[in-house]
């Protein structure tokens, strides 16, 4: 299952590496909101899966799944949350002012000589 | 603090004190306080002899003060304190009241310090640094009237020419360090034999000949000196002609010794001062500003002790043979000449440009009769240039002659010696010609057509030219009054004794004195029959001269790093993505490749069917996203592959993280909901073939790479996990059961302390965003229609 898993990552980060490298803003949003998924699912692969039981603690069972993976990827759920949501308003708000989402038109204008 | 210490730190100390004093007291020219300072160096100097003394400055890095007198910094010394003296005394009458004065000897003082510390210092990294601040105080002399444009050019072109030599000297001495282990020039000098083994002497001589070079404006790096020119004319007299472009020819001096035991150096050396002795002697003819007579003048008097001291290594390379040290007294002998007489030509030309408005040679013409007293000291300063008796000129160019002739019985022979001997023949053919006629052109003929009503200059500042000449004049009658400094400074370049020398006018008929003749009447004929021969200067094209090039490869590098700039810099964050991935994909392969792939052993679990199933939901949502043509479609098709996430975490016994998971999908695709309708429509700027193709290479390289090194790390565990620890205490030591929370909250609080503190900044940001504007902001959109 954990190559499986491994693979489907991979595969997770290339589709978010091809949406981040496109000129739109929406699709670049939605390429880092895929890349968090690959990532949290490549953390909780890599402590190995399902080799006991949940992290609940009991005195009968001897062996649980590695509850760190698990802490870490709380945490990363919540930051990539707060960061999606404020590129989503940032999104919002520089369409507004530019008028465009095209990446391309963003870029600098090159000084004068 | 010793007296050599104070010599050197003196001028330092004028530098600072000037300006204050000439702020308060506004009466007194400060230049009269600023004469004190090279007077009572000259006498600190002179009284300290021949010794060593060191003052620890950052012992660590091997950065020390240690000066050491000897026979060539002593003439180095004397020249730059009584020039430096009667440069300052004709700057008080040179320069208005109305200039900035406080400035202007600040900067000379500061270089007149930085010089004395060059030719003292015997630690290299003290070399070093007096070397640069030689360069940065020109630079700042030079564009005194920064008002002007071409003076800036002028420093800008030197500043970047000499800076350039003074890195490569650093390079040079670096070497020499780290093959020697010392960082004292005298040490390695003893060490020479065993320095010619390494094989990084090359590196080092390349450095160092470099550093000489531009500095004292060898062939190709002379262009700096002309351009130079627009500094005030008592600077070109000091700097540009008496001290600081002879510090190349110290540096070559310096370290004769040490790389003279090798045959590149001495043809190096010879040949690019005789190339650089015809070739500025060729233009200083066709100069029509005086200065820039003066200026190649002063480039190809350069080349002469150059080649002088190229020659000279013979004596060195072929160990003791007396008749190579004649060239290194000569040359010794043609630095003190050159100083005394080259620096009066400029304070000549300076005077004439002060009364008469003007430094074109077109305009000037008959002085003579206006102004006895300056024709007096020009005839003497430019017939000593030229190489005729009774001057001190003749003598040297006598000796730099039979040293030409002389090194057949060396290193040079067959064509060399020929080419060697035609380019000194005609350089100083070359140098008569532009000697006198300099003379003829600026004293004879009809009145000048000048505006200005023009008479003799004031004797104050004809004083100084007047005192120099009189030098010219009194060595060339009495020579012999030098050869005590000559023979020390001989002695301190070669490192052993030499025979002492005596100088003589007549010595009877040999090459030297037959070429001397042949050059005179030659240059006679040549000098009168100059409009028949000058359209020989038309010949050169604009486009060939090393100014052009210069030029060129300024603005080339100009135009390539803003080139560049445009390409990289502000090429756009798709164009950075592109370079990131990219480098971590090439990095990923290159390591790869450097050991054989080894994914060691894996310990799977079993396969479930509806893992499957999630899986395959995943990769066609994923799918949907990248070709969704609606942005409503793509945001639930993201919301797809989130909520399977979530029912992977509830497979794989993490309930805590389905919860979060489910929950934060839905806020998050609620979220994209609500600025759904302000988002802009999902459009595909990319839809050319090359881009999406691109993109996809980029972005398979990066799920492969990432892909292989996860399931490498997965087959190695190198060291057994801390869980078990957080699994046995979890219950008695944070009373908790449910392991992740306790983890959260307990035993990794701060974690959880910080994300939220993350999540609050999200939040106030967010608010910003949405709420705080600008008031003057213009809406785009609005002026767009």
């Amino acid at each position: 299952m954990e190559v499986i898993m491994i693979i489907l990552s991979g595969i997770l980060i290339a589709a978010s590496v091809y949406l981040i490298l496109s000129r739109s803003l929406l699709r670049i949003i939605i390429g880092t909101s895929i890349l968090t998924h690959a990532v949290n699912l490549l953390l909780l692969t890599m402590g190995g899966l399902k080799e006991g039981a949940i992290p609940i603690y009991d005195k009968h069972i001897a062996r649980y799944v590695d509850p760190i993976p698990q802490a870490l990827i709380l945490t990363a759920i919540v930051i990539s949350f707060a960061v999606t949501a404020f590129f989503l308003v940032l999104a919002f708000r520089s369409y507004k002012e530019l008028g465009t989402d095209n990446m391309s038109m963003m870029k600098g204008v090159p000084d004068d000589k | 603090m010793s007296l050599l210490h104070l010599a050197v730190s003196l001028p330092f100390l004028g530098a600072l004190l000037i300006p204050l004093i000439h702020y308060y007291n506004k009466r007194i020219h400060p230049g009269y306080f600023a004469l004190l300072v090279p007077v009572a160096a000259a006498v600190l100097l002179l009284m300290s002899g021949q010794v060593s003394q060191s003052v620890k400055w950052m012992p660590r890095i091997g950065l020390n003060l240690d000066f050491r007198m000897d026979g060539i910094s002593l003439l180095f010394c004397l020249l730059i304190t009584v020039i430096g003296a009667l440069v300052v005394f004709y700057s008080i009458h040179y320069l208005s009241s109305r200039e900035q004065l406080g400035h202007f000897y600040t900067y000379l003082l500061l270089f007149m310090g930085a010089m004395l510390g060059v030719v003292l210092s015997d630690n290299v990294l003290s070399l070093y640094l007096f070397w640069e601040l030689t360069s940065i105080s020109s630079f700042l002399l030079i564009a005194f009237w920064h008002h002007k444009e071409k003076s800036l050019q002028g420093a800008l072109k030197s500043m970047l020419i000499t800076v350039f030599g003074g890195l490569m000297l650093l390079g040079g001495l670096l070497t020499l360090v780290s093959i020697a282990h010392t960082f004292s020039i005298r040490e390695m000098v003893m060490q020479a034999d065993v320095l010619q083994q390494s094989p990084l002497f090359t590196t080092a001589m390349v450095f160092i000949l470099l550093a000489a070079f531009t500095k004292s404006a060898q062939f190709p790096f002379h262009i700096w000196l002309p351009d130079a020119m627009e500094a005030p004319t008592p600077v070109s007299a000091y700097l540009h002609s008496a001290t600081m472009v002879k510090a190349g020819v110290y540096l070559i001096a310096r370290f004769t010794p040490l790389f003279a035991l090798s045959a590149q150096w001495i043809y190096i050396v010879t040949f690019i001062g005789a190339i650089t002795l015809f070739w500025a002697s060729f233009n200083a003819v066709k100069q029509q500003d005086l200065k820039g007579v003066l200026a190649y003048s002063t480039i190809s008097q350069l080349g002469l002790m150059m080649t002088l001291l190229g020659v000279g290594g013979l004596g060195v390379y072929y160990n003791n043979q007396p008749v190579f040290y004649a060239a290194i007294a000569a040359c010794v002998f043609h630095i003190f000449n050159h100083a005394s007489f080259k620096g009066a030509l400029f304070m000549v030309v300076g005077i004439i440009d002060h009364e008469t408005g003007t430094r074109d040679l077109k305009k000037l013409s008959g002085l003579l009769q206006l102004m006895p007293v300056t024709f007096t000291a020009a005839i003497i300063g430019a017939l000593s240039m030229a190489g005729v008796p009774p001057f001190n000129g003749f003598l040297s160019k006598e000796m730099f002659l039979t040293s030409m002739f002389d090194s057949k019985s060396g290193l040079f022979h067959g064509p060399s010696l020929v080419l060697l001997l035609s380019l000194v023949i005609i350089g100083s053919l070359l140098t008569f010609i532009y000697s006198v006629k300099l003379l003829k052109d600026l004293f004879f003929g009809g009145p000048p057509s000048v505006d200005k009503h023009v008479h003799e200059a004031p004797l104050l500042l004809l004083l100084s030219p007047l005192l120099m000449v009189t030098v010219v004049v009194f060595t060339g009658l009495f020579p012999n009054i030098l050869t005590p400094m000559i023979d020390s400074a001989g002695q301190a370049i070669l490192n052993k004794h030499v025979a002492p020398l005596h100088i003589s006018h007549w010595h009877g008929v040999n090459p030297a004195l037959v070429t001397t003749l042949l050059i005179f009447a030659a240059g006679t004929v040549l000098i009168f029959t100059y409009q028949q021969w000058a359209p020989i200067y038309s010949v050169q094209r604009p486009n060939w001269t090393f100014n052009y090039v210069y030029e060129k490869l300024l603005a080339a590098a100009e135009s390539i790093s803003y080139r560049l700039n445009n390409k990289v810099i502000t090429a756009g964050i798709r164009s950075h993505l592109l370079l990131v991935f990219s480098a971590l994909i090439v990095m990923t392969v290159v390591l790869l490749l450097q050991a054989p792939l080894n994914f060691g052993s894996w310990h799977l679990s079993e396969v479930r069917s509806f893992e499957l199933i999630l899986v395959v939901l995943i990769l066609i949502a994923t799918f949907m996203v990248i070709v969704a043509k609606s942005r409503l479609f793509s945001i639930i098709m993201l919301s797809a592959i989130g909520y399977a996430v979530g029912l992977f975490f509830v497979f794989f016994n993490a309930p805590d993280l389905a919860l979060t998971q489910l929950t934060i999908e839905t806020i998050s695709t609620a979220l994209f909901l609500m600025c759904f309708y302000h988002l802009p429509k999902l459009s595909r700027y990319e839809e050319t073939m090359p881009f999406k193709l691109t993109n996809a290479v980029i972005a398979v390289g990066v799920g492969a790479v990432v892909t292989v090194i996860a399931l490498m790390a997965y087959g190695h565990r190198f060291s057994p996990s801390i869980t078990e620890y957080y699994i046995k205490h979890v219950y008695d030591l944070a009373h908790g059961k449910n392991m992740v929370n306790v983890i959260l909250v307990d035993f990794r609080g701060f974690d959880t302390l910080f994300e939220s503190t993350v999540l609050g900044i999200a939040g106030i940001g967010i608010y910003t965003l949405i709420k705080l504007r600008d008031s003057k902001e213009v809406n785009h959109e609005q002026t767009k229609k």
